[in-house]
C-alpha cells in the first residue's frame, strides 16, 4: 500500500471522499425534502410569488393593493430593508464618530461620557433595545391630541413623529440640475485646488466653497423656477394626523436601537484608527511645523480612515443584517412581512426562506466588493 | 570655607500641581473645553438625578402585590416576585435542584478554566462535558430523573444552556472550517469558503428561521426534532462559522517558519495542527474568539422570535400577566442588567487575556 503513503494521492482520495459525502448528503436530503412536501401537500416551485398576497402593509415604500402578489410584498420588504438601513447608517455614523472623537478627548469628562455610552450600549442585546425603544419610550409618548408640538408643524405622539413634507411641482427640474451642477463644479474645483497645492503650494478653502455652491446654486435654481414647492404640513384631522410625513413608532424604534448600538462599534473602530496612527508622525508633522489641525486634516487622518473605514463598513452591514429583528416590532421589512406573513400564508418555507438568505446574501457580497475596491485603493504605495 | 549646600527644588507653582492642575488640564485647558465640560455636567445633572430617584429613592421594595407599589419609581417587587420565573421557566418546582446543580456546574467549570494552575486536560474534559451533563441532567429520562419537557425549560436557564451549547459545540465545528479554509486541497477548502462566506453573509434570525421550518423538511417523517434542538443546531451552525474565521486569523499571525518546522520534523499533518500550529493560533485567536461569544451571548435573545421562552421573552410574557400589567420597564431593565454584567465580564476578561499575550511577544 505504499501508494497511499503519497501525499499527492491521499490528497485527491481525501477530497474524493469529501464530495462522495457531500453528494449523498444532498441527495438524502433533496429526497427527504421532495418526499415530506408531498406528504404534506405543500406546493413548491416559485409560482407562488405571482399568487395575489391577500394582506395589507402599514408602509409601502412602492404601491401596493389588493391586487398585489407575493413578488410585490418581497419588493416592498427589501426596499424598506434599504430604507432602514439607509437612515441608520447616516445616523450612526454621525453619532459614532461624535462618541468615537469625544472618546479621545482630553477633557476627561467628555472621554469618560463616551467610554460610559460605549460600554452600557454594546453590551446589551440589540433586541431588547429595540424592544426597549418601542415599548416602553415611544409608547410612553402623549396621545394624538397632546402631541407634543414644534412651531405647529412637527408633532410627536404615540404613533410616531410627523414633519412637513416638500411638494415639488412643475420646473422643479430646475432645482436637480442646479444641485448637480454645484456637484460638478465643486469636483473640477476640489482638482484644481489640488493641483494648485501640488505645484505652488497655496492652500484654497475648497470644503467652504462647495457647500457653499451646494447651498446657492439650488437655492437660485429655485427662484428662477420660480418658487416650485411647497411645504405639506401634517394637520390633525379626527383621530390622526394626516399630511407631511409620518414616521411610524415601529420604524423610531428600530431605527434609533439600530444607531445606538451600531453607534458604539463605530465609536471603537474610529478611536481605534485615530490611536493606530503612529506617534511620530505626529511629531513628525509638528517638527515640519504644521499647526496642530493641520497636522490632523493632513497627517493623522488619512492614515487613520486606512485603518478605520474596512471595520466601519462591516458594522454598516451588521447594521443591515440586524435590521432583520424589525420581526420584534412589526416593521414592514423583508423578514417580516416576506419571511413572516408570506411564508405563513402559502406554507412554502423552502422557497421563501431561500429567497430572503440569498438576498442577504447578494447585499453582503456587493458590500464587500466595495470594501476590496477600497482597500486595493487605500493600499499604501510603496515604490 | 564656603558650603554648598544642594537646595530642594522648589514646588512648582500652586496652578500647576495637585487638583487644581489636573482640573485645568483635564477640564478646563482650553473655551471649547470650557465649554464641553459646563455642557457635559448641565447633561449629566439632567440625567443622573432622575435615574436614581426611579432605581432607588422612589422605589418599592417591600410588598408582594402590584397594589405595594405606589410610588413613581420602579417596582422592585415584580421581580422579586417573579425571580424564579425569570430563572428557571416553567420548570417544574420539585425538580428545581436539577436546574440548581447544572447551574453550579456551568460555575465550577467556568471557573476550572479561568484559574491557572488547573491542568489544562482537566480544563478541556470539563468544558466537553458541561452541554452534554446539562443536557442530560435537565431533560431527565435516564438515571431515574424523571423527565422534563423541553418547553418548560426557560428564563436564564435556557439563555445559558443555549450560550454554553453553541459556544462549545460551534468551537471544533469551526476549527475544522478554518482548517479547510487554508487547506491545500482545492475542493475541501472551496467548500469551506463557500460555507463561512454563506453563513456569515445572512441575518442569524434568518438561519433560526430555517432550522425550524425548514430544518424538519430535511428528515425522514420518523425523525423529529424539539423546538430547542432546531434552534441549538442553527445557532450552533451559525457561530461555526464565525469561530472558523477567527481561528483563521490565528492561523495566518504564524509564522512560515512553524509551519515548515513541522514538516522538518516529519511530523503528519494533523499532528502538525495539534501539536505545533492550533495551539499557537488559537492562543492568538483567543481575544477575537471572546468578543464573538459575546455577540453570541447577546444573540441567544434570538430565540424568542422562534418561539422559546428565554430570559428576555420569559420577562416580555410575565410582564402581561394581568397582575402585573404596566410593569415593562422594570423587566427590560432587569433582562438588560443580566446581560450587561455577563457580556461586561467577559470583555473586560478578554481585555486581560489581550494584555498578557501583548507583554508576552514582547518577550
Amino acid at each position: 500500500m505504499s501508494f497511499l503513503r503519497n501525499e499527492k494521492v491521499r490528497g485527491v482520495l481525501y477530497q474524493l471522499i469529501t464530495i462522495l459525502g457531500f453528494v449523498l448528503f444532498v441527495m438524502y436530503i433533496a429526497q427527504n425534502t421532495a418526499h415530506n412536501i408531498e406528504a404534506r401537500g405543500i406546493k413548491s416551485g416559485l409560482d407562488f410569488l405571482n399568487t395575489t398576497a391577500g394582506f395589507d402593509i402599514t408602509e409601502t415604500p412602492i404601491a401596493f393593493g389588493q391586487g398585489s402578489t407575493h413578488w410585490d410584498v418581497f419588493k416592498v420588504g427589501l426596499i424598506n430593508t434599504l430604507i432602514i438601513s439607509f437612515f441608520g447608517i447616516i445616523l450612526t455614523t454621525v453619532l459614532g464618530l461624535i462618541i468615537g472623537i469625544g472618546r479621545l478627548s482630553s477633557n476627561w469628562i467628555i472621554s469618560h461620557l463616551a467610554a460610559g455610552y460605549i460600554e452600557i450600549f454594546r453590551n446589551i442585546p440589540i433586541l431588547l433595545q429595540i424592544l426597549f425603544w418601542y415599548n416602553i419610550v415611544l409608547a410612553s409618548m402623549p396621545s394624538v391630541r397632546q402631541s407634543f408640538s414644534f412651531f405647529d408643524s412637527i408633532f410627536i405622539n404615540q404613533r410616531g413623529i410627523f414633519i412637513p413634507r416638500p411638494i415639488f411641482e412643475d420646473g422643479s427640474n430646475l432645482i436637480g440640475a442646479g444641485f448637480i451642477l454645484a456637484l460638478i463644479i465643486g469636483w473640477i474645483i476640489s482638482k484644481w485646488s489640488k493641483k494648485r497645492h501640488d505645484d505652488t503650494g497655496k492652500e484654497f478653502p475648497v470644503v467652504l466653497t462647495n457647500l457653499g455652491l451646494l447651498i446657492l446654486l439650488p437655492l437660485l435654481a429655485y427662484f428662477i423656477a420660480g418658487k416650485p414647492m411647497h411645504w405639506d404640513y401634517p394637520a390633525l384631522k379626527g383621530f390622526n394626523f394626516s399630511g407631511g410625513k409620518t414616521f411610524t413608532p415601529e420604524f423610531l424604534a428600530l431605527l434609533f436601537a439600530l444607531s445606538i448600538y451600531t453607534a458604539t462599534f463605530i465609536a471603537e473602530a474610529v478611536r481605534s484608527g485615530i490611536e493606530a496612527v503612529n506617534k511620530g508622525q505626529k511629531e513628525a508633522a509638528t517638527a515640519l511645523g504644521l499647526t496642530p489641525s493641520q497636522s490632523l486634516k493632513l497627517v493623522v487622518l488619512p492614515q487613520a480612515i486606512r485603518i478605520s473605514i474596512p471595520p466601519i463598513i462591516n458594522q454598516y452591514l451588521n447594521l443591515a443584517k440586524n435590521s432583520s429583528l424589525a420581526a420584534a416590532v412589526g416593521y414592514p421589512e423583508l423578514v417580516t412581512i416576506f419571511a413572516g406573513t408570506s411564508l405563513n400564508i402559502t406554507g412554502q418555507a423552502l422557497e421563501i426562506v431561500g429567497i430572503t438568505m440569498l438576498t442577504y446574501l447578494i447585499i453582503s457580497l456587493v458590500v464587500s466588493m466595495i470594501l476590496n475596491w477600497f482597500n486595493k485603493k487605500m493600499k499604501i504605495k510603496e515604490r | 570655607m564656603a558650603v554648598y549646600e544642594l537646595k530642594s527644588a522648589k514646588q512648582p507653582p500652586l496652578g500647576e500641581r495637585g487638583i487644581i492642575a489636573w482640573v485645568r488640564h483635564h477640564l478646563l485647558s482650553s473655551t471649547f473645553n470650557i465649554l464641553f465640560t459646563v455642557l457635559s455636567i448641565w447633561l449629566l445633572f439632567i440625567i443622573i438625578p432622575p435615574l436614581v430617584n426611579w432605581f432607588v429613592l422612589d422605589a418599592d421594595f417591600v410588598g408582594t402585590k402590584k397594589s405595594d407599589c405606589g410610588g413613581d419609581g420602579a417596582c422592585w417587587i415584580f421581580i422579586r416576585e417573579k425571580l424564579k420565573m425569570f430563572i428557571y421557566g416553567f420548570y417544574p418546582e420539585s425538580e428545581l435542584w436539577r436546574a440548581n446543580l447544572t447551574i453550579a456546574l456551568g460555575v465550577t467549570t467556568v471557573l476550572l478554566a479561568a484559574i491557572e494552575k488547573v491542568p489544562k486536560i482537566l480544563k478541556i474534559t470539563s468544558i466537553l462535558l458541561l452541554p452534554v451533563a446539562s443536557i442530560v441532567l435537565l431533560n431527565g429520562g435516564y438515571f431515574g430523573l424523571t423527565h422534563v419537557e423541553t418547553n418548560s425549560w426557560g428564563g436564564l436557564l435556557l439563555t445559558l444552556v443555549i450560550a454554553t451549547v453553541g459556544i462549545v459545540l460551534s468551537f471544533p465545528i469551526g476549527v475544522l472550517f478554518a482548517l479547510g479554509r487554508q487547506s491545500k486541497l482545492p475542493i475541501i477548502k472551496t467548500l469551506s469558503i463557500f460555507y463561512i462566506e454563506l453563513i456569515r453573509g445572512v441575518p442569524l434570525i434568518t438561519v433560526l428561521f430555517m432550522a425550524s421550518v425548514v430544518l424538519p423538511l430535511f428528515f425522514p417523517e420518523g425523525i423529529d426534532f424539539d423546538k430547542l434542538i432546531r434552534a441549538l443546531i442553527g445557532i450552533t451552525l451559525f457561530q461555526a462559522a464565525y469561530v472558523a474565521e477567527n481561528i483563521r486569523g490565528g492561523l495566518q499571525a504564524i509564522p512560515k517558519g512553524q509551519y515548515e518546522a513541522a514538516d522538518a520534523l516529519g511530523l503528519t499533518y494533523w499532528k502538525q495542527m495539534r501539536l505545533v500550529i492550533l495551539p499557537q493560533a488559537i492562543k492568538v485567536a483567543i481575544p477575537n474568539l471572546v468578543g464573538s461569544f459575546i455577540s453570541l451571548f447577546k444573540d441567544t435573545s434570538l430565540v424568542m422570535i422562534i418561539g422559546l421562552f428565554d430570559l428576555l421573552s420569559m420577562v416580555k410574557l410575565t410582564a402581561n400577566d394581568r397582575d402585573w400589567l404596566g410593569m415593562d420597564t422594570e423587566g427590560f431593565v432587569f433582562v438588560a442588567l443580566i446581560y450587561w454584567i455577563f457580556n461586561f465580564t467577559m470583555s473586560r476578561y478578554s481585555k486581560r487575556l489581550e494584555d498578557k499575550l501583548n507583554t508576552d511577544n514582547r518577550d
